[in-house]
């Protein structure tokens, strides 16, 4: 008997621990309203702007570090930031970069036009396992190529060289006139960095292992030193990046004194966190999750301005797709607009151009496809096909994505529309990793496939340049004909300067890729990031990194 | 005992090639490539041809291999292709989490689960041992994924008790020599501390601890019911021993050795199970890395956190073989 009472009370106190501590503790951190606790998807690569490429870096690398110039907040326009001011000379190769003075790196250097000229150099001189895509994917997008090239995939370089006239004016020489240049060097990629930290850390030391880049200096771990509104502090990888604010800021101070950005790879687990409080704010907020949010009062939704474009791409390398009347058949047999009414919960416009509207170069009056079955069916007819007209149409399973939140509903009504228009469709599924992304873009998938694109920075090359300048399978596209015209004209906006000449250039073409009809753009969403009401002054950059600076925590 | 030793360490050998071959197989086995997991919509076939060569893809699948082998006998395991970390690090700073967990869970597992076995048992077809039985069907039933999410919705989302994500307060400015936080926080005396990282640990816990629960239950009560109609033990209580010696010398002590052997086999199966506890709870810690890994293709990452969960796994049965001689000195290997 006296056993089982022993074994009874050990039971009750097991019990009793548990629930006690349970019942004793709140699940809430101890928060301060001076710090801002944001919940990102994963850690950063590491913390040197110039060798990654991925959002969550760049979420952090995008409160240490600025560039010569910046997005305005909420929009894609660019704006000065460490340079005050920039102008191209006559041959439309060389940049005059203003700088602003009094500006000291986090390490107490100065930020000036010697160091300005030093990143440049930094990244033009990289040599080795710094050329590799995996550690320069971005310099290599814009710039083509470095001052010795490994690889035979490189090309000539954008860049000539750098120099400094006096301690505040910097000069860019190129090698060609490029549109892009300016508006891309808002890529936190192409931000400034102490000359000073990066050789006392190790920034330029690096090795390929197993094929993957990795920074061997300290640098990119532990002592990222940029210009930027907050200060490195500590990085506990899988836990949190702790950033403290600069009390020596150019501009306007951080109104937080710490910034803490958590990864939380799971959707939900990351909107529970918010529910409880453990974060402030949260970002990539699955569109499943958005009536939660807006049904709490405690919680508010924050837009980002569209920057993407779902589109059905029209494989013209399968025929009659190669012939333009079919492709119009197809452009009015699928009924958009219902799709996006219908799948997209009001965060989406339907698409008429394959770049949103906040990207300068966006043409209001390009040719619209309404739905018209009637139309297809006339057009089908008047190509001399027999109706209906079987096609091929791949759809992704096992994905969502912010442009295309539900492929299999997207799909099913397209496939009904089309076939009241005339088609017969077989419906081809496959998993979006790993085959159905490469038998899109290599060619090899349906007549119809869809898929879309998130914009990098706010230029309309990142967009119609990437899908239409060279011969692409995607589209069945080999840079000859109607396309070779589009594509000529895409080299003329590309090298072209003058913003006012571009802007022109590229409504042009996309008036005539709307009548080419390569492909068909669905839908533009809006993505969103989720934060606490007491959260304010949090503005949501549309390309997806944006600064924290002006966010502040109120009270409960 | 030590000839036994060296001789279940010496067979590690084997099974360790045998593993590393499977495991190598598996990875590769999976549809796609790196490439494609990375590239996402930007894949295009140059870019998938240049990441296919430095990754040595192109390369036959035996020189692959070979070339696996030789790293790994270095203990190195490769970098992350996702991270770009090396993977030891990474095994090095998120398997103390892993450990903490498994530790934690089977602890509650073992703390409540002997006790409700062997009460059970000694009221054998009375409400409680009916009562324990429909639990641990439950415990055993319920998949951990979806009792880790009620579990959170309950406790951390709707009350607000407990903490739904990660190991410690993330504004906690404690450092963690060990990074086994529990541990840390003993050796510092530091109970504020103590007492976060136990709220952060109770949900993944009980969720991860459920099937070991109810299965250390069962072959509990199984193993008692057993052991006590045993002559010895008629023959202990014939001599007038009282109730609480008989049940803690001769019963439960000779029913202990099923039970060590499933709390070894649990030990090693909660490593594995702790994926999803992890992911649903964002615990920084191995299964959480490697369910990643997993969706991006990293085979560095699979290749060493599999190969080296395995080791484990195997190194904690022999632990619960040596445990035998130990429990019960009947038993001689020779």
């Amino acid at each position: 008997m006296r056993g089982r009472l022993r074994f009874g009370a050990l039971l009750a106190v097991v019990c009793m621990v548990s629930l006690g501590a349970v019942s004793a503790v709140s699940g809430k951190p101890t928060q301060s309203s001076n710090t801002f606790i944001f919940a990102g998807a994963s850690d950063p690569t590491y913390l040197d702007p110039a060798l990654v490429s991925d959002g969550e870096s760049f979420r952090i690398t995008k409160q240490i570090f600025e560039g010569l110039v910046e997005l305005k907040p909420g929009t894609t326009t660019v704006t000065p930031a460490l340079a005050r001011s920039w102008r191209v000379a006559r041959d439309g190769k060389t940049w005059t970069f203003r700088l602003r003075t009094g500006v000291k790196f986090h390490d107490g250097t100065p930020f000036n036009a010697r160091a300005v000229c030093a990143n440049f150099g930094r990244w033009f001189n990289f040599t080795g396992p710094f050329q590799d895509a995996s550690a320069t994917y971005y310099y290599r997008q814009i710039f083509g190529g470095f001052k010795r090239n490994e690889s035979t995939g490189l090309g000539k370089p954008l860049f000539r060289g750098c120099s400094a006239k006096g301690k505040s004016v910097a000069i860019v020489r190129l090698t060609r006139r490029s549109g892009p240049f300016i508006p891309s060097l808002v890529l936190s990629a192409f931000s400034m960095q102490s000359p000073t930290a990066m050789a006392k850390y190790g920034a330029n030391q690096g090795e390929l292992r197993g094929g993957t880049f990795r920074p061997t200096g300290s640098y990119a771990f532990s002592h990222p030193t940029g210009t930027g509104p907050f200060k490195f502090n500590e990085w506990t990888v899988g836990q949190r990046v702790v950033l403290d604010r600069n009390g020596s800021y150019w501009g306007a101070k951080a109104k937080v004194s710490r910034l803490i950005v958590r990864p939380i790879s799971n959707n939900t687990a990351r909107l529970q966190a918010l529910q409880t409080g453990e974060v402030n704010g949260y970002d990539l907020v699955a569109p499943q999750d958005m009536p939660t949010i807006r049904g709490n009062n405690r919680l508010q939704l924050i837009n980002r301005r569209a920057f993407n474009v779902a589109y059905v791409t029209i494989n013209q390398s399968k025929p009659p797709m190669n012939r333009k009347i079919v492709r119009q058949a197809v452009a009015h047999g699928l009924d958009r607009a219902s799709v996006v009414r219908s799948f997209y919960a009001g965060r989406a416009v339907v698409a008429h151009q394959f770049m949103p509207p906040s990207v300068p170069g966006y043409n209001p009056s390009v040719k619209k496809y309404g739905f018209d079955p009637e139309r297809s069916k006339r057009l089908l007819r008047q190509a001399g096909l027999t109706l209906p007209v079987k096609i091929e149409f791949y759809w992704p399973t096992n994905v969502s994505r912010p442009y295309m939140p539900s492929p299999n509903l997207n799909f099913a009504a397209f496939k009904a529309s089309l076939e009241r228009s005339g088609f017969e469709v077989t419906a081809v599924s496959q998993p979006w990793r790993p085959d159905y992304v490469k038998n899109v873009n290599q060619g090899t998938g349906g007549h119809l496939n869809m898929i879309g694109w998130t914009g990098d920075y706010g230029d309309a090359d990142n967009f119609v340049g990437t899908f239409f300048q060279s011969a692409n399978p995607q589209f069945g596209l080999t840079r000859t004909g109607e396309h070779k015209a589009i594509a000529l004209l895409l080299d003329k906006a590309e090298a072209e300067v003058n913003p006012k000449k571009r802007i022109a250039l590229y409504k042009r073409i996309s008036a005539l890729i709307a009548e080419f009809v390569p492909a068909v753009p669905y839908a533009h969403t809006t993505p969103a990031v989720a934060v606490e009401r007491r959260v304010r002054g949090y503005v949501a950059s549309p390309v997806g990194s944006e600064s924290y600076r002006g966010v502040s925590v109120g009270g409960q | 005992m030590l000839r036994f030793v060296v001789r279940r360490l010496l067979l590690l050998v084997p099974i360790l090639v045998g593993l590393s071959i499977l495991v190598f197989v598996w990875v590769r086995a999976l549809p796609g490539s790196p490439a494609d997991s990375l590239l996402g919509e930007r894949t295009t076939p140059a870019l998938v041809k240049e990441y296919e060569e430095r990754f040595g893809l192109d390369e036959p699948v035996y020189v692959q291999y070979w070339k696996y082998v030789q790293t790994t006998a270095h203990f190195d395991f490769g970098v992350s292709v996702a991270s770009h970390r090396p993977v030891t690090t990474e095994i090095k700073e998120r398997f103390p989490a892993t450990i903490e967990l498994a530790l934690a869970a089977m602890i509650l597992a073992v703390g409540l689960g002997v006790p409700l076995g062997f009460l059970a048992a000694k009221r054998h077809g009375g409400i409680f041992d009916h009562g324990s039985l429909f639990v641990s069907l439950i415990g055993i039933s319920i998949p951990v994924f979806f009792l880790a999410i009620l579990l959170k919705y309950l406790f951390a989302v709707r009350l607000g008790w407990l903490p739904s994500v990660g190991r410690i307060d993330v504004t906690s400015e404690v450092k963690h020599p060990t990074n086994l936080y529990v541990l840390d926080a003993i050796l510092t005396r530091d109970w504020k501390t103590f007492v976060d990282v136990l709220k952060h640990l109770i949900l993944p816990a009980v969720a991860l601890g459920s099937i070991p629960l109810a299965i250390v239950a069962r072959i509990t009560r199984a193993a008692v019911l057993d052991v006590q109609n045993e002559d010895y033990v008629r023959t202990a209580r014939a001599k007038g021993l009282p109730p609480a010696t008989v049940d803690r010398r001769h019963i439960l002590r000779n029913a202990l050795l099923p039970i060590s052997t499933i709390i070894g086999l649990q030990t090693g199966l909660l490593l594995s199970g702790a994926i999803l506890t992890e992911t649903v709870f964002a615990f920084p810690g191995m299964g959480q890395w490697l369910r990643e890994a997993i969706f991006n293709r990293d085979y560095p990452v699979l290749q060493g956190g599999i190969l080296f969960l395995a080791l484990v796994f195997v190194l904690v049965n022999l632990l619960v073989d040596i445990s035998y001689a130990i429990i019960n000195p009947r038993i001689r290997y020779s």
